[in-house]
């Protein structure tokens, strides 16, 4: 980009903004007090003063934890877990006597279980840390000695002087002092601050502007006086001192951190603030932590957990205390052998509630084993693992923006199975937001012989079967078309236009003004590839670069813009020339004003304002007399409107050098005012001099459908998911694309609520304020009442459809009920011209009104608040930006996939967390209930049934990873049949898989479990020789074959209610029972110092007795019979969804997913042809 | 020159516009593709059996169970019938009177405690026989009896004063016990001596206790010392020239049993005993288990390849095997009856009616 260093004119004074901005005095006048006494010395960061003022580097860590500081940190956070501070008092306890068991057997598993929760912590904070040491190491070029030289990020000093190329992130918050433009503007990217990808402009003040030579700094000295670090990134308050004169500093001058410079060859700045003290890391605050319902449900059911623990403790402790009382009979004692006459209080007599309470504490430890100290971890890292797989689904990876899906937190996948109403944006989000320039009416014709989809489906649901041939030929043209060249923002084709022929067109002079005023009339800026030597633009909004995309494509290429000039290409009669436009101001765009406009010198010397805006505004502005065109023109306007197209209308106004003269007075007296309306009065400047407009036409820009949109909407439907598209698009719009995305369909009824009633409009002419809130109010009460009704009489079900100002009032808290009674029985919902503040609003209603799971979806900064609210936020990582993603939960790139993490991903990972809960709560119970069982039989003295090891391996190695593998790897059905039948997602959304009977019955199922086993083993143990020779089952004995039963029980039940096997399943299952041998026989082979009483036990006593393996065959056989019982009546009687679905599967009405190929083949393929596409481009 | 650009484009080439699309990614080649890997572990799509329970599954679930179930269940009832046991209770009948006076009687140290008892024989008793004693409601399993022993001690003669474990029962007259703590205390210490009517029956009481015991628990070098010389006297005494790995009544004892009531090896008596033959037996009932209203059984009995006698674990056999058997057949009545037919496909798709869930 080569601007000419001697051209003296000024952006500055063509944009509208001004770069002296001069804030309120008062503000300033806060400078060096308390809040705003940051000093920076400018290039000076030497100065004994600076250095005394000890700012911080600019070093920056974004790590929870230091070296230092990890144990202790990490473990605070670890003990906030309520399971996990009882296990660390019993822990603490386990180091007296009243441990049933040794402290080491105790302290084992929670040093495990903690050991890897940190171990997950570390990890993932060792990764922040790459990312730090990859910032903090990047070169930025400092000035040092008097020349720049290259520096590390992190060695940077508040004060130092740098430069910034193009294309590069800033180091830190930087004050502006001049640039490679001699008026020293520069161009930002904040897309990293705000996701907001356009570009800002930032200007240096003129007397610094001139030091722009690498040279020029060696006599530079100033000194900034200004706020102390913050997090508002909308303001700043300083001053500049230089050369003794303070100059207030604003937003203007500052370059923020992670913004990049663009379309600037470089910068100079000053660091103002480093490393945490930069706004952005001021920012950097944790997005809120959700949780998922199954998780607090989760909650609940270790509060009951907790509270059996509780009960059959204290029922232990008050039959010991019986016991225990009743050795002292009449003076004497009964069990002699126990020495109640010397005993310690734990089991004295003569003080039987002491010894009953303190055997209370004991029990709480004893049958600790109910609360599964390993389930947190085991779910987080089966979460993980569950993440991973939907990171690597390679049927959510987008070939063409190259972006696989991102779970960016664990917490929610199975929330994603249960979700009810799913909040959609529509731009960006149904839509692709890549504007295409499709139609434009020009002196009332319309161009452009595409049919949009949203045609398509209104042409469908007109019953229109047959299209005209000529339609149809033109829609296959068009594909044709585009498949030969296809340039992005541009599907237009009308062979009146294209190819040069609009001069042969009747009204061409007025096509040139209308292409002209789309090249000219925007803030584009050119980029030209220096090797291919194409031309891109550089434009605030798809929709403008579209604009200009169009001009060029009919001729009117816009090729440099220069601080004053607009140069185009233009086609004249065949021949092309380069014609230049003064650019003399330039009223921006707002959403207030809808519409901007550019005053521009043309080569003849004449002068034109040129204007673009929105329909709603720009009829007004146009002259009363002579638009010979303008019903022609808003009908059409209508129709693109209909056919779901985003509409502007095109004006121009020539102007004459007096009138101007005098506005530009004005304007600029209006631009450099000081007062607090100073925007007010640069609009009603503006308002002046865009009146009068002649109209030239109007454009359609097509929002496209993303691909699949509908198919996923109607899959989501099906699913019995109920779908709200929150859009700030107009009513018709927002109606079509309802229709064109299957929300709506012709035999749907429509409950319309809007405030657009002549009545109110009437009232609103008057401006009353209260009479149009109470007739509004009224008149929504009315709707909604006529809503219910409607949809009583209705058999189908049906869509509502409301607008922003009738949302205003639904959301009310009188109405609100009624609106959302009436919301939630619609099968969906349209909620059109809604804010960002109305979208999460809305959002907050439905998650709180209906307490079931809400998920948004959306991808711009406007959605934010909408993914932050919602159970679920889901983040399209589209064109707008990384806002939306940045405040997801999960990432994927089109609408599409959707479908696919919802009834796929999230009805497996639903199933996956409930069934795994379940099971692990089963598995508990069953063994703290054996040793209760026990207890029973040992009169409660709180000796446990098992050594002390078997306990502590019993929860990370005998039962934990055939858990995991259900965890990660269990599926009810295919993915494909998942998709198949989305009925299945139901099972999620109605909780069947974790309600509480079911949680109940497992729990239950647990309890007979550990029943049949501890009676099965007693009953047929009893007494007698268990072997041949002659030996008796004893404590260690009996304790082996209850164990070895529960290991198995538990096992054999898992493997009896997963679903799929593979071979990891397998080995994990088996694996386990098998590890529980090979451990009894290597612990049994340490010498009885270790292994006490499990010495031989296995080898010697168990393994060759028949007796044992016939008691564990017979004991697995009857704990698997309840439950194998229970689902055979289920699946006959009353058979669940997937069930049904594995029945037919299994009955060969569903063809397995075709083998081994397809996914193979695919991926060879697409392989094949990306190495295709390498190979052409090389060619 | 023409107002068609002649640019070639092709679909993935940069795009021409922008809206800050500058998404790297699409500029770059596809060399860093993020493409997930295909692999069938990473897309979930490994091969899996996937087992339902269709009506065949569930009937032939329960049938094999019936199958394997019902003749193990008959062979270990007959095993069980095979073994030949004699039982008798004689806690009650060697000392008459009430509770009290028992209690008197056991703890006086001069009372005549022989006590003659005779037993028949129903059945051809095959060697070897084991002699057993039972006691009932003695809680070898409560937590304060169990811990109370010092395995180091038992095992090492270094280790004798390690008896931290055992109190009260670590020292007696200010001299450490061995072996210490409540369970070696209070050793079971009645003796029985079996004749038939023309010859004194031997009870051999080697290896009556489990070899690991034997051999790694109790040590050789080790002898009793100081044992049942406190205040207290608890069950039977040891002698002091024997090492603990010899004292097999010990050992025995102090493997603790699992429940209250229980039986512990006493000796083998390795020659037949005819049927109808009477075997007269002389017990010295020393144990008190009149305290706590214990009951002392002597148990004769032999042994089949499964153990002692006890027909629970057969009839468990039998009656999980019959249940299967009933429940297979009640379900296979119900297909009959009430064949449930395949896709009804109305169940099947969504019938989108939210309402209507």
């Amino acid at each position: 980009m080569a601007f000419g260093r001697n051209e003296r004119v000024r952006f500055s004074k063509i944009y509208s903004l001004s770069c002296f901005r001069p804030s309120t005095r008062d503000e300033h006048g806060q400078i060096g007090q308390k809040g705003y006494s940051r000093v920076v010395y400018c290039n000076d960061p030497d100065n004994l003063e600076a250095v005394q003022l000890r700012y911080r580097g600019n070093y920056v860590s974004t790590t929870k934890y230091t070296a230092v500081n990890f144990i202790p940190k990490s473990l605070f956070e670890q003990f906030r877990r309520v399971a996990n501070i009882y296990f660390l008092v019993v822990a603490c306890v386990s180091f007296s006597p009243l441990a049933p068991f040794r402290a080491s057997s105790i302290l084992f598993p929670l040093v495990v279980v903690i050991g890897a929760t940190m171990a997950k912590e570390g990890v993932e904070d060792w990764r922040r840390r790459k990312q730090d040491i990859k910032a903090n190491n990047r070169k930025i070029h400092v000035y040092r000695d008097n020349s720049f030289s290259e520096r590390k990020w992190k060695d940077l000093r508040v004060g130092d002087l740098v430069k910034v190329y193009k294309d590069e992130y800033f180091p830190a918050d930087l004050l502006l002092l001049s640039s490679s433009y001699p008026d020293g503007i520069c161009y930002v990217e904040t897309m990293n601050l705000d996701g907001e990808t356009n570009l800002k402009l930032k200007h240096a003040f003129p007397f610094t502007a001139s030091l722009n030579g690498d040279n020029s700094f060696h006599q530079f000295k100033a000194v900034v006086k200004c706020e102390d670090p913050n997090e508002d990134l909308y303001s700043f308050i300083g001053s500049l001192n230089y050369n003794n004169d303070p100059h207030p500093l604003s937003l203007q001058q500052i370059l923020l951190r992670d913004s990049k410079l663009r379309n600037t060859e470089y910068i100079y700045g000053v660091v103002i603030f480093t490393g945490h003290d930069t706004k952005v890391m001021q920012n950097a605050t944790d997005p809120p932590s959700k949780r998922s319902k199954i998780e607090r449900r989760m909650d609940k059911i270790i509060y009951i957990l907790f509270s059996t623990l509780i009960s059959i403790s204290f029922i232990g402790s008050i039959f010991f205390g019986l016991r225990t009382h009743r050795d002292l009979n009449q003076g004497s004692y009964k069990r002699w052998y126990l020495e109640p006459s010397r005993t310690t209080v734990l089991y004295d007599p003569k003080r039987p509630v002491l010894a009953a309470f303190l055997h209370f504490l004991t029990g709480l430890m004893l049958y600790g084993y109910l609360i599964p100290i390993s389930l947190y971890v085991s779910i987080e890292m089966v979460k993980v693992l569950q993440s991973i797989f939907i990171n690597q689904d390679q049927d959510m990876y987008h070939e063409e923006t190259n972006r696989p899906a991102r779970a960016r937190t664990s917490n929610l996948n199975e929330e994603l199975g249960q979700v009810d109403t799913v909040l959609s944006d529509k731009t960006g989000t149904l839509t692709c937001n890549s504007m295409e320039f499709v139609k434009c009416s020009i002196a009332g014709v319309s161009y452009g012989r595409g049919m949009t989809e949203v045609e398509l489906a209104l042409a469908k649901r007109e019953n229109i079967e047959q299209l005209d041939a000529a339609n149809t030929s033109n829609i296959s043209d068009g594909h044709t078309v585009k498949s030969g060249k296809s340039i992005k923002g541009f599907n237009f084709s009308d062979e009146r236009i294209m190819d040069g022929q609009w001069v042969n067109e009747p009204n061409s002079d007025i096509i040139r003004k209308f292409f002209r005023v789309l090249a000219i009339c925007h803030t584009a800026i050119p980029d030209v590839n220096k090797e291919t030597g194409e031309l891109s633009y550089e434009a605030e909004s798809p929709d403008e670069a579209a604009f200009v995309i169009a001009a060029r494509e009919v001729g009117f290429e816009f090729f440099q813009r220069t601080q004053t000039n607009i140069y185009l290409h233009e086609c004249e009669n065949g021949k092309k020339v380069d014609r230049s436009y003064e650019l003399l101001n330039m009223i921006e765009f707002s959403s207030a004003r809808k519409r901007m406009s550019v005053i521009v010198r043309n080569a003849e010397n004449q002068l034109i304002l040129l204007c673009k805006g929105a329909d709603s505004v720009m009829f007004e502005k146009l002259s009363k007399e002579s638009q010979p065109f303008e019903d022609q023109t808003k009908n059409h306007i209508n129709k693109y409107a209909e056919a779901g197209l985003r509409t502007l209308v095109i004006a121009y106004r020539p102007l004459d050098e007096e009138e101007y003269k005098a506005w530009k007075a004005e304007f600029l007296s209006a631009k450099n005012s000081v007062s607090n309306d100073r925007d007010n009065l640069v609009d009603a400047a503006a308002e002046k001099i865009e009146r009068d407009l002649i109209l030239l036409g109007a454009t359609a820009v097509e929002d496209k459908l993303q691909k699949g949109v509908p198919e996923c909407i109607e899959k989501l439907a099906d699913a019995g998911i109920k779908i709200w598209v929150l859009t700030g698009d107009k009513m018709e719009t927002a109606i079509n694309i309802g229709y064109a995305c299957r929300l709506l369909a012709q035999g749907k009824k429509q409950i319309v609520i809007t405030l657009d009633s002549p009545d109110i409009n009437a009232l609103e002419k008057l401006g009353d304020r209260e009479a149009i809130t109470k007739a509004s109010r009224e008149s929504i009460e009315k709707q909604l009442r006529d809503g219910r009704s409607q949809l009583e009489s209705a058999k189908s079900s049906s869509a509502l459809i409301i607008d922003g100002r009738s949302l205003t009032f639904a959301l009310d808290k009188n109405l609100e009920r009624s609106f959302l009674e009436l919301a939630t029985d619609c099968s969906s919902v349209i909620c059109c011209r809604s804010s960002p503040k109305q979208k999460a609003l809305v959002t907050k209603m439905v998650k709180e009104g209906t307490r079931k799971t809400t998920l948004a979806i959306g991808d711009g900064a406007n959605d934010v608040g909408m993914l932050q609210e919602a159970d679920i936020g889901v983040g399209i990582s589209g064109a707008e930006g990384m806002q939306a993603v940045m405040a997801s939960d999960f990432a994927i790139a089109q609408f599409r996939f959707l479908e696919r993490l919802l009834l796929v991903h999230g009805h497996w990972c639903y199933r996956r967390i409930a069934m795994m809960i379940c099971y692990f709560f089963y598995k508990n119970i069953v063994f703290g209930f054996t040793l209760f069982w026990f207890e029973a039989h040992a009169s409660f003295s709180g000796q446990p049934a098992y050594n002390d090891w078997y306990m502590s391996f019993y929860n990370v190695f005998f039962t934990s990873l055939p858990v995991i593998a259900l965890g990660v790897f269990d599926q009810d059905v295919s993915a494909r049949l998942c998709l198949k039948y989305p009925r299945l997602y139901q099972e999620g959304v109605q909780n069947i898989l974790f309600n509480w009977p079911r949680i109940l019955g497992w729990m239950f199922n647990g309890v007979l479990s550990s029943m049949i086993i501890f009676f099965i083993c007693k009953n047929s143990t009893i007494h007698q020789a268990f072997r041949e020779d002659g030996h008796v089952i004893d404590y260690e004995i009996l304790g082996v074959l209850m164990y070895t039963c529960v290991v198995w029980a538990v096992n054999c039940q898992m493997a009896l209610s997963i679903n799929y096997f593979t071979w990891i399943q397998h080995f994990f299952i088996w694996g386990s029972i098998f590890f529980w041998y090979v451990f009894l026989v290597i612990y049994g082979y340490l010498k009885p110092k270790w292994s006490t009483t499990a010495y031989r036990v296995f080898l010697e006593a168990c393994a060759p007795s028949p007796f044992y393996w016939m008691t564990t065959f017979l004991v697995v056989a009857s704990t698997l019979l309840p439950y194998f019982l229970y689902r055979a009546f289920q699946t006959r009687f009353h058979p669940m969804y997937h069930d049904e679905i594995q029945r037919r599967r299994s009955e060969g009405c569903e063809e397995e997913t075709p083998g081994e190929l397809p996914g193979r083949v695919k991926d060879k393929m697409d392989h094949l042809s990306e190495r295709m596409k390498h190979s052409h481009r090389e060619i | 020159m023409n107002s068609n650009p002649s640019t070639p484009m092709n679909a993935h080439a940069p795009s021409s516009s922008s809206g800050g699309a500058g998404s790297p990614d699409s500029n770059t080649p596809r060399r860093n593709s993020k493409r997930p890997k295909y692999s069938r572990f990473t897309q979930q799509e490994l091969p899996a059996c996937k087992p339902i329970l269709t009506p065949k599954w569930v009937i032939s679930a329960f049938m094999l169970v019936t199958i394997v179930f019902i003749p193990i269940g008959l062979t270990t009832l007959f095993a069980s019938r095979d073994v030949v046991e004699i039982i008798d209770r004689y806690d009650n009948a060697c000392v008459p009177g009430s509770k009290s006076q028992k209690v008197q009687h056991i703890q006086s140290a001069t009372s005549n405690k022989t006590c003659i008892r005779s037993l028949t024989v129903r059945k051809r008793m095959k060697q070897p026989i084991y002699v057993y004693y039972q006691l009932d409601n003695f809680y070898q399993n409560h937590r304060r009896y169990v811990k109370s022993r010092s395995d180091q001690q038992l095992r090492n003669r270094g280790d004798e004063n390690d008896t931290s474990t055992c109190k009260p029962e670590n020292e007696a007259n200010g001299m450490t016990i061995v072996p210490c703590g409540l369970v070696a205390w209070s050793l079971f210490n009645d003796t029985y001596s079996l004749s038939t009517s023309n010859s004194q029956l031997t009870i051999n009481k080697r290896h009556i206790s489990w070899k690991s015991d034997r051999d790694e628990k109790f040590g050789s070098e080790v002898y009793p010392k100081n044992f049942q010389n406190g205040g207290l006297i608890g069950g039977g005494r040891l002698n002091e020239s024997i090492p603990l790995n010899e004292q097999e009544d010990l050992i025995v004892w102090m493997r603790t049993a699992a429940l209250p009531t229980f039986r512990k090896l006493y000796g083998k008596i390795e020659v037949d005993i005819e049927a109808g033959e009477t075997i007269n037996v002389v017990v010295e009932n020393r144990y008190n288990t009149y305290s706590f209203s214990g009951k002392k059984k002597l148990v004769l009995s032999t042994t089949s390849w499964l153990g002692g006698k006890n027909n629970f674990i057969g009839i468990a056999y039998l009656a999980v095997g019959g249940l299967c058997f009933l429940l297979a057949t009640t379900f296979t009545i119900i297909y009959l009856v009430k064949p449930r037919h395949l896709g009804d496909p109305t169940y099947l798709s969504w019938n989108r009616n939210p309402g209507g869930h």
